[in-house]
């Protein structure tokens, strides 16, 4: 099996490659490349986002083709991907980071700044929270609920349809911080930086 | 709900560890990443090393540091002194840090926290500064704290919020190395003053400044070195010491 991390310059990936490494060991082969042929050919995607909504959606949109490819392997022939961060947020039509932006459109919905109630709640979200999961979705098996996990945005992703939130975190509001839709998958918060919790969630995606 | 943050710092020089936990089943008591794998090992919220190689010639030993540590502990792993351009901080993230911190250069040149935040994205800018009290204010000092730049540190955070740092990882010069507690005075002050995550540190000598930096100080998180090296205090204890306090940690 071939897991793809799709390599679009979209910022600090290091960890994401470790982690997967970590997991995968030999049995799996991680390849780190935005190659259009080399994400065709792969089993699964994992689709990486740091910075802005913007900043990801451009680099994306960067390289010819890729979207397209993406939207190939994900939606048409609907192959397993997994969305980390932004990464997730890109899922949305539509995005209000630094100026209003399209996304990906693969699950209805918007990216907007979380509501820090005038200011009593710090942004960005940074640190360990608890996820309550409120569907079962493949990426949690045996991960019990009110996990921790670590986060670092301050903008959240908000899906018109609700049943394709897997689970959602507490910060000044109920937060989507994970998604699953079909054969689409997404994590607001970051399994490569959430200790054993967020490997096994690697582990159940990498196995799905 | 969002918990409290334990971070270990580790003060990395050459690329050896210069105070460290002293475990008798530690292969190699001098490398970081060993010293790293025990912390995230026993509960660490993130690792922290400060790179306080002097020379230049062995600047590059903490990218190899890094490197070898980002592929063993899968906690967030923050990484300052010496950080002056956007292209040592790539270099850093490259490497696998999570999040850089930014102290002298930040001063010297502020734009730095501006780009590298738009290059890179708030979350892996962290803005870390030196204050010492002088009369009713508080003053940045850079270079280790050797230079006073007569900055006055409430009004300097918030320009590096305005400039897109991520979070603040404040350092009373007043207090570091006393083990007497946080400049609870400082970190509340400038908690209050900007709206992103503070880090207290220096000054931490027992479990209850920990619980002091967050309950008085409002930090998000709490650094400290010295109490987790030889065997003090583990992360573990810290972390329940904590809980029994009522302070939301990671268990």
């Amino acid at each position: 099996m071939k897991v793809t991390i799709v390599d679009y310059n979209s910022g600090n990936i290091s960890s994401v490659i470790n982690s997967f490494k970590e997991v995968a060991k030999d049995k799996v082969s991680i390849e780190v490349t935005a190659d259009l042929n080399k994400i065709k050919s792969s089993d699964k995607l994992v689709l990486p986002g740091q910075g802005s909504f913007k900043s990801c959606v451009d680099a994306l949109n960067k390289i010819n083709g890729l979207t397209e490819t993406l939207s190939e392997f994900a939606i048409n022939n609907k192959k397993p991907l997994l969305g980390i961060c932004v990464g997730l947020q890109m899922f949305a039509d539509i995005g209000y980071e630094e100026t209003e932006t399209k996304g990906l459109g693969w699950i209805s919905g918007k990216v907007s700044k979380i509501d820090n109630q005038n200011g009593k709640y710090k942004l960005p979200h940074i640190g360990w929270n608890q996820i309550n999961i409120v569907k079962q979705s493949k990426i949690f098996e045996n991960i019990e609920n009110n996990s921790h996990m670590y986060f670092v945005h301050s903008y959240e992703f908000i899906p018109e349809d609700k049943n394709v939130i897997s689970a959602t975190t507490d910060y000044s509001s109920n937060i989507v911080c994970s998604v699953e839709k079909e054969n689409i998958f997404g994590t607001q918060f970051h399994p490569e930086k959430s200790d054993k919790m967020g490997l096994k969630v690697i582990e159940n995606f990498i196995n799905i | 709900m969002l918990k409290n943050r334990i971070i270990p710092c580790l003060d990395v020089k050459n690329g050896r560890v210069v105070k460290g936990i002293n475990f008798v089943d530690l292969k190699d008591a001098g490398d970081p990443v060993e010293q790293a794998k025990i912390y995230s090992d026993g509960g660490a919220d993130e690792i922290c090393f400060l790179d306080i190689t002097a020379s230049n010639e062995n600047r590059d030993t903490i990218y190899d540091v890094v490197e070898r540590t980002s592929k063993k502990c899968f906690v967030p792993l923050t990484v300052g002194g010496g950080v002056r351009s956007i292209e040592d901080i790539n270099k850093l993230l490259n490497c696998g840090a999570d999040k850089v911190s930014i102290n002298t250069a930040a001063v010297e040149n502020p734009k730095v926290v501006l780009e590298s935040s738009k290059k890179f994205g708030s979350q892996c800018i962290v803005v870390a500064i030196d204050a010492k009290k002088n009369g009713d204010k508080w003053e940045i000092f850079t270079h280790g704290g050797r230079n006073n730049s007569g900055l006055d540190a409430l009004e300097y955070v918030k320009k590096m919020e305005d400039n897109g740092a991520g979070e603040l990882l404040v350092t009373s010069m007043d207090r570091d190395g006393t083990q007497i507690g946080y400049d609870v005075e400082l970190m509340n002050n400038i908690a209050s003053k900007v709206n992103i995550p503070l880090i207290a540190s220096g000054g931490v000598g027992n479990l209850d400044h920990l619980v002091d930096g967050i309950k008085l100080g409002n930090a998000s998180a709490v650094l400290a070195a010295s109490i987790f090296h030889y065997g003090k205090h583990s992360v573990k204890e810290a972390k329940e010491y904590l809980d029994s306090k009522g302070i939301p940690v990671r268990i």
